[in-house]
């Protein structure tokens, strides 16, 4: 237990000193948001009916990119040669490795939606049903994305390799998170949907680590 | 069996003795299934003639499906195993099925414009069949994407194995989701529901498309090893010259299939 709590603050650790990452991320959910406006038209009737998309996409697309940064340094300098051989099961260090990008990601995306539901002129009704499914949905981002990046680790072209990977295991997630933001708006409600979306994390809790070790015992062969 | 066929000096030469009676069983049995399918059967009561682009989409859509399984059951025999050959089949089958699940893509897309009234539809069947698709290139690339062969092999083999979760969404798509794409008419509990006229054709243009992928398969598998005996045979000429440096080493080790 305290490997697993060890690991966790080691990453957040580096992710503090280095402050610049969760910025970038944040940074680019931003902008990819902003993006849209410019690219359909301002008009808020268009924009309002796309919102829900327009947003999960985006927070869809920064955690892909943050990914790399989850195996790359330490396999670079060695460290996950240690953590492979230390007597923590590699699946509980990789469940630690995704713990840790997901307060460094996910955590900060679901924080920064309310700001985004403005530039996108997001009904407010909407938006719990928006952060609590950000907030049940990004786990699994962080779980999935694991599994991709491991096994892109010492490839030629490892960030847009990780984006083909892990864009068809998302796909659920986006489905259900940005039709429970319509749902929401509708007489339906969004608890199915939500529901829907924690159960895909719950599920990826148990299995993803399990890929996740399996794939970075075959890259450090 | 399967340990019988792992010296890859035997494959070779079942092989070589078992792929002309693929390709010549292909070519009969497509030929008159096609035959059957595009002339001799009659036209649905409801569709009239386009009903006859069912017997290419289907059997297309079931060799997409089985393939991947075909891929998936190799890449786990692979890492269980380490069968020598199985990376291999694994590996030379991926582009198949990638080719059988773009025809029943386009073959679908078809035959939807006068059905239906469009092009494409976003409905469950048809993004977990776009899913599946992504899935095949991804395989492909993952495999190609490592200077050292044998670890973008592995890496391919696991993902094999996690997109397995896709199969049965494919299956039951129709069944859990409201969907445009009609549910299941042939393999379903309580048997058919097509009648035998249409079913004894799409039965025939499934077998010839099989032997049509155990043809293309054995020739891809067959020309892989021979393009392992070629890089071997170059570097052990090279190691005989003493002339080794000028021949990287990456080259040595590409991916098996290309």
């Amino acid at each position: 237990m305290t490997a697993f709590i060890g690991l966790i603050r080691h990453d957040l650790r580096l992710a503090a000193r280095q402050g610049g990452d969760i910025g970038l991320v944040l940074g680019f959910f931003v902008l990819a948001v902003i993006l849209f406006p410019f690219g359909v038209g301002p008009e808020p009737e268009l924009l309002r009916r796309i919102a829900a998309g327009i947003i999960w996409v985006a927070a869809l697309l920064a955690a892909v990119l943050s990914l790399d940064r989850l195996f790359a340094a330490d396999y670079a300098d060695g460290g996950l040669d240690l953590i492979a051989l230390s007597p923590v099961p590699l699946e509980l260090a990789m469940l630690a490795k995704s713990t840790a990008h997901w307060l460094t990601t996910g955590l900060p995306l679901v924080i920064v939606s309310p700001l985004l539901a403005l530039f996108v002129d997001l009904d407010p009704a909407a938006l719990p049903a928006l952060m609590l499914g950000l907030l049940l949905g990004t786990p699994a981002m962080s779980l999935l994305g694991a599994i991709a990046a491991a096994l892109s680790l010492g490839a030629r072209r490892p960030g847009v390799l990780m984006t083909l990977l892990v864009l068809p295991l998302y796909l659920p997630t986006l489905i259900f998170g940005a039709a429970a933001v319509e749902a929401s708006l509708s007489a339906e409600g969004a608890r199915s949907h939500l529901l829907l979306l924690a159960a895909l994390s719950v599920a990826a809790l148990p299995f993803a680590p399990l890929a996740a070790a399996a794939a970075l015992r075959q890259a450090l062969d | 069996m399967l340990s019988y066929l792992a010296n890859p000096a035997r494959f070779m030469r079942i092989s070589g003795v078992a792929l002309p009676w693929f390709g010549a069983l292909s070519l009969l049995v497509l030929g008159l299934g096609l035959v059957w399918a595009l002339v001799v059967a009659p036209p649905d009561y409801q569709q009239g003639e386009s009903v006859r682009i069912m017997f290419i989409h289907v059997p297309a859509a079931w060799m997409a499906l089985s393939v991947y399984l075909f891929v998936a059951v190799a890449s786990a025999v692979a890492l269980v195993w380490r069968h020598p050959l199985a990376e291999i089949a694994a590996q030379a089958a991926a582009p198949i099925g990638a080719a059988f699940t773009f025809v029943c893509l386009v073959t679908g897309s078809l035959w939807g414009r006068p059905m239906w009234g469009t092009w494409w539809v976003w409905d469950a069947r048809l993004t977990s069949v776009l899913v599946l698709f992504f899935l095949y290139l991804g395989y492909i690339a993952l495999v190609n994407a490592f200077d050292d062969a044998s670890r973008g092999a592995r890496a391919g083999s696991l993902l094999a194995l996690v997109g397995i979760v896709n199969l049965p969404i494919i299956k039951f798509s129709v069944d859990w989701w409201n969907t445009l794409h009609q549910p299941a008419s042939v393999l379903r509990l309580g048997g058919p529901t097509i009648d035998a006229s249409l079913l004894a054709p799409l039965l025939v243009m499934a077998l010839g498309f099989g032997f049509l992928f155990g043809w293309l398969l054995l020739l891809r598998m067959r020309a892989a090893l021979n393009e392992r005996k070629l890089r071997a045979l170059r570097v052990y000429g090279q190691a005989l010259d003493g002339s080794a440096a000028d021949e990287p080493s990456s080259a040595a080790t590409r991916p098996a299939w290309r």
